[in-house]
């Protein structure tokens, strides 16, 4: 009884955390206000409340968020972490019922058409993943690391990620892969992290200079050799921790490229494609050389990613040239500075790009801005919904839309890292890393660092499936938070 | 527990993946607003479309205020074929409608979406498909318009004209063509800008001031609303209404005796330089170079050998015959070489240089005013001879045919005068050097005499033969003859209203009048006599020699002697004896001017003279042989 009583105080005790619901409050106000903003109509002149509107039907998505965000605070969390699994499963078995009766809305079949309402599944499976999670990490005695538990894991993330992609909404199941990072927290060797980092970079290079040609090589691909060579170095320093090996690999890969450059100045010529392969194939010798003198599974690992980086590079190259479609082919080019296409898959950025440059340094003011106003950006109260903020509030504008997700986010993670459980921490993670995801690549698009994946803005972009979702996965989170056992130091 | 904080450190990595990515995309931010200016001309450019309002044209009314030239609307037909391709669209009742053939709609809607030849085609906009409906048929089609989905009609307006006449007095307008456009920024594609005549030369008083709208265009070229509310448009200013000193009835009537004729006939009211007729023939009906015929017409009248595009009052030019002798004569009296008093003897010819040029039998000797009464080439030979002889004041030919020409300059020959049309010719009266070069440093007067009977190189135009006959009717001033009275909200520029004088003076002119005057009464010019109408008329009569076939018909004349309203000057091609055709159309004339109609004794000369064909074969030359037939080119008088 006792015990009951006191458990029933730390509950009671437990604040929802109201910085964070305030910052909520803010974008979503914001986010309405950009929504009128952007889907205004010069001719009609669209009242702010009108339910014709696109702002009129947002406030209504607010509304019934906001009630939705107060359920979810009063229920139990016992009811989240018991039933997750649950909802997980319902949560597939909505996806795969989608499949077959979605309504095909510009290509994209992960609509469900409930009645007047239409809703997207794949929003809120993210949700669903995260709190599936941080339920089988919650398991006592839940070892990551273990194969079955990996595999495990692995199918959580993957296979909502392989129907949604049947959907052909690719951009929502890049999503799912962002909760890497909670694996990463939760024990995923760093190294899987920095595999997935060195990838990205080998793919840019390769693909961006690989039409000049270096001897055997592209231009692209020394500049990864000389590149694997280095975090090859870098590996070996910081898991050997032995300098004298990562200086060899240096000196030695470095000393065939200045014998191959004094060569050069004999005015003979050098083949630096033939040069780059010569000083990998030294490093890798090397390293079986020290895998044989010492033993060490390390230096076999370190020499697996390195012959590994190799063959990864030479397969993108191959995979670029033989297997993507030419319009996939022209979206990276584009994006990669490579092409210049405005008419066609350049258009979407080009314009965009102009929408936020030409608001300045202050913007051209609430409801002035023309690029967005006369649709010269598609999907400009959706996706596109930043610029927007770019073009009527300028740079102060949409930095300080930054600063407060940056804030928001940073918030999420604190709190993530304060909870007690670990089902807690995993789904504050999940959180975190979703909200991070969606930021950086819906700006990065726009801006024209990312490339054109349609995901939505937080809290900004029109949708009520994407607002409920966003709302969702927060609000449980405050929930988990709320309901953290306090005083108790670890 | 170590293992634990391990892990709780990699938010670290997280918080800084974070925060380098917001940082990377801040700078981005930063590139792009604060470094990158040409964003927002890139967002202006895309978003502003600066339509041009285009100003009404000005309108032409004659001196009596009836309306000559106006704007008709006209309709084009537009296609927004986004839309045509969308709904069921019934071409075939659609051509019907618009009176076309199948070929032709296949043409223009070719023709339309063409890029090359329309630059500006969206399928989202109207785009012109056929252009300049009648009202007529603008109505059927406005009819069923509701059956077509995507067809739009555009108002434009088009010159229009109610009187037949005067088409080269009036001029044309015409798209403007790539010089035009170059040279006056003004004009755009599609313009419309005067080519010839009145519309040319007062372009810039009727064709007003364009206006702008700017508008918001969306990404498809739709138009979304006006930009900032139009506070930056302007409105078109509509252009100046003119008010020409042609009386309409009596041009039209000038043209009517004309018919089938070669020539022109200019009529100048004295007292103020403003052109009352200006009959230029052959001519053509003004409503030919307007619509949708203009190109196939143009052509036409291009190659009609007669050349009715040419406006001859002004452009041609003549040998004057004897109607120069009263300017040379003025120009001898004002030199003082001669006097009212001074008479020279003629006995069948000139007599120095053994009766050449010859003379018609009358008295001898006569003075000025009875010379110029009875056309005495003599007379004039021997003042020519004796002032360019004159070595007391002239070392050589030289310095007194300088001095000669001075004279004939300020009496308004080998000048342009500055009359408001454009194309004026300005006659020849030969520099002195021009005699040098033909006859040598010691030239003799009597190497030129022919220009003491108006022949030789002298040419005037039939302006400057009317202008010369208004300033011996106002004894001694001009003013530059014009054709527009007035610009309604407007001024008229000052030369027109300045009195242009010479050295001569007024009692020579007034000899020179009275000679005239009895050149009516006793002397050559008898047919135009009308002093049974109680008018009283000074003129002077020319058979000028050509190389182009038989002599033109000149006269040159004003009335009422005493108290002038009009001045004429008349010449038909090579229609020889000035009494035989130039007279009878200037007594005409003058009775419908002065009486508005024409006496009863007159009638049969009216008809008559209407329906004489004089087209001289000349006009016919490099023709192919079965075109070189007169009567093809006969028209009928057109009354009207």
């Amino acid at each position: 009884m006792t015990h009951l009583d006191d458990n029933n105080i730390m509950a009671e005790k437990g604040r929802i955390d109201w910085f964070t619901v305030i910052i909520y409050l803010i974008f979503i106000t914001l986010g309405w206000l950009n929504i009128y903003a952007a889907s205004f109509d010069l001719e009609s002149r669209t009242e702010l409340f009108s339910l014709s509107g696109r702002a009129g039907m947002q406030l209504v998505w607010m509304s019934t968020a906001l009630v939705l965000a107060f359920i979810l605070v009063k229920i139990d969390v016992a009811f989240y972490e018991t039933y997750a699994l649950v909802f997980y499963l319902l949560g597939i078995g909505l996806l795969v019922l989608t499949l077959f009766v979605a309504a095909n809305v510009r290509g994209s079949e992960s609509f469900l058409d409930i009645g007047p309402i239409r809703i997207q599944p794949a929003e809120f499976m993210k949700f669903l993943i995260a709190l599936a999670l941080a339920k089988v990490f919650n398991t006592y005695g839940f070892n990551l690391m273990e194969r079955k538990n990996l595999l495990l894991v692995s199918g959580l993330i993957l296979l909502p990620l392989i129907i949604v992609i049947l959907q052909k909404e690719t951009g929502t199941a890049l999503v799912y892969l962002v909760f890497i990072f909670v694996l990463y927290r939760e024990g995923l060797p760093g190294g899987i992290l920095f595999m997935g980092f060195a990838a990205i970079v080998y793919f840019v290079l390769g693909i961006k200079y690989s039409e000049v040609q270096w001897g055997m090589f592209s231009q692209g691909e020394v500049m990864v050799i000389i590149l694997i060579i280095i975090f090859t170095a870098g590996m070996v320093f910081s898991y050997m921790k032995r300098k004298s090996v990562s200086v060899f690999i240096f000196l030695a890969a470095g000393s065939i490229f200045l014998g191959a450059f004094v060569l050069s100045k004999f005015e003979l010529e050098i083949d630096w494609g033939l040069t780059a392969l010569i000083a990998l194939s030294v490093v890798v010798l090397y390293l079986i050389y020290l895998f044989i003198r010492f033993r060490k599974r390390t230096y076999l690992y370190i020499l697996l990613f390195t012959i590994g980086s190799f063959v990864f590079l030479e397969s993108v190259e191959y995979a670029f040239e033989e297997i993507l479609e030419p319009h996939q082919k022209i979206r990276i080019e584009v994006l990669l500075g490579m092409k210049e296409d405005l008419r066609g898959a350049g258009y979407h950025v080009h314009q965009s790009k102009i929408a936020i440059g030409s608001g300045g340094l202050l913007g051209k003011g609430f409801l002035s801005g023309t690029q967005t106003k006369l649709n010269y950006i598609p999907d400009q109260d959706t996706d596109f919904i930043f610029c927007t903020i770019g073009e009527e509030h300028g740079f102060v504008g949409s930095t300080a839309v930054m600063l407060l997700f940056v804030i928001f986010i940073l918030r999420l993670l604190y709190i993530a890292e304060r909870q007690t459980s670990v089902f807690g921490r995993v789904y504050g993670y999940g959180v975190v890393s979703i909200f991070m995801f969606h930021l950086i690549i819906n700006v990065g698009m726009v801006i024209g660092i990312m490339p054109v994946i349609g995901i939505p803005l937080p809290f900004f972009s029109y949708g009520g499936s994407s607002l409920w979702g966003f709302t969702i996965l927060l609000f449980i989170l405050l929930r988990i938070d709320k309901a953290r056992k306090r005083g108790n130091f670890r | 527990m170590s293992k634990h904080n391990l892990l709780s450190n990699r938010r670290y990595v997280i918080a800084a993946i974070l925060v380098i990515v917001s940082l990377v995309y801040v700078v981005q931010l930063f590139n792009l607003q604060v470094l990158s200016p040409q964003f927002r001309g890139y967002a202006d450019r895309n978003a502003q479309f600066r339509r041009t309002l285009n100003p009404a044209r000005g309108a032409i009314y004659d001196r009596n205020g009836r309306l000559l030239v106006f704007n008709q609307p006209t309709y084009d037909v537009m296609m927004v074929t986004r839309e045509v391709a969308r709904q069921p669209f019934d071409t075939l009742d659609f051509i019907n409608t618009l009176n076309i053939s199948k070929e032709r709609f296949l043409e223009l809607n070719e023709t339309m979406r063409d890029r090359r030849r329309n630059p500006g085609f969206t399928s989202f906009t109207p785009q012109v498909f056929m252009q300049r409906l009648s009202v007529e048929e603008y109505g059927l089609l406005q009819e069923k318009r509701y059956k077509f989905p995507g067809i739009y009609t555009q108002l434009r307006s088009e010159r229009q004209y109610n009187y037949p006449n005067m088409g080269q007095l009036l001029g044309y307008v015409q798209e403007v063509d790539r010089n035009q456009m170059e040279r006056d920024p003004y004009y755009a594609l599609g313009d419309f800008a005067g080519r010839t005549g009145i519309e040319r030369s007062y372009e810039e008083v009727l064709r007003g001031e364009k206006g702008v709208e700017i508008l918001l265009r969306d990404a498809h070229g739709r138009i979304q609303g006006s930009f900032r509310d139009g506070a930056e448009d302007r409105a078109p200013v509509s252009g100046k209404d003119l008010t020409l000193s042609i009386d309409i009835d009596l041009q039209a009537y000038g043209e009517l005796l004309m018919s089938n004729k070669v020539g022109a006939v200019v009529m100048i009211e004295p007292k103020t330089g403003e052109i009352l007729a200006m009959v230029s023939a052959p001519t053509y009906d003004p409503s030919l170079l307007t619509g949708r015929d203009l190109g196939a017409n143009f052509t036409m009248l291009r190659r009609n050998p007669f050349l009715p595009l040419n406006n001859r009052a002004v452009g041609g030019f003549y040998p004057p015959g004897s109607t120069f002798k009263v300017p040379l004569a003025a120009a001898f009296l004002g030199d003082g070489v001669i006097t009212a008093e001074t008479r020279f003897s003629c006995y069948g010819g000139f007599a120095p240089m053994g009766g050449r040029p010859g003379c018609r039998s009358h008295p001898s000797p006569l003075g000025v005013q009875l010379s110029t009464a009875v056309s005495c080439n003599s007379f004039l030979c021997f003042a020519l001879s004796n002032m360019l002889r004159d070595r007391s004041r002239f070392p050589s030919s030289t310095e007194g045919y300088d001095k000669l020409r001075e004279y004939l300059l300020e009496l308004g020959f080998g000048r342009r005068l500055g009359v408001d049309l454009p194309s004026e010719n300005p006659g020849f009266i030969p520099p002195s050097s021009f005699y040098v070069e033909r006859h040598g440093l010691g030239w003799h007067p009597h190497n030129i005499i022919s220009i003491a009977l108006g022949q030789g190189e002298i040419t005037i135009s039939p302006l400057q033969g009317a202008n010369a006959a208004a300033m011996v009717a106002n004894r001694g001033y001009f003013y530059i003859p014009h054709v527009v009275r007035e610009i309604r909200g407007g001024t008229l520029d000052r030369s027109y209203t300045t009195r242009q004088t010479s050295r001569v003076e007024s009692q020579h002119f007034e000899l020179l009048a009275r000679g005239m005057a009895d050149a009516v009464t006793i002397g050559t010019a008898t047919g135009i006599n009308l002093s049974y109408l109680g008018i009283t008329v000074a003129g002077k009569t020319g058979t000028a020699e050509n190389h182009r076939g038989d002599s033109h018909s000149l006269f040159m004349g004003f009335a009422p002697v005493e108290d002038p309203q009009v001045a004429i000057f008349v010449i038909v091609e090579n229609a020889t004896f000035g009494a035989r055709n130039a007279v009878p159309v200037a007594r005409l004339m003058l009775q419908k001017y002065l009486k508005g109609e024409i006496s009863e004794g007159d009638k049969w000369l009216e008809e008559q003279l209407i329906n004489r064909v004089i087209l001289p074969p000349i006009y016919l030359r490099g023709l192919p042989a079965e075109e070189r037939n007169l009567n093809l080119w006969t028209q009928i008088p057109r009354q009207r």
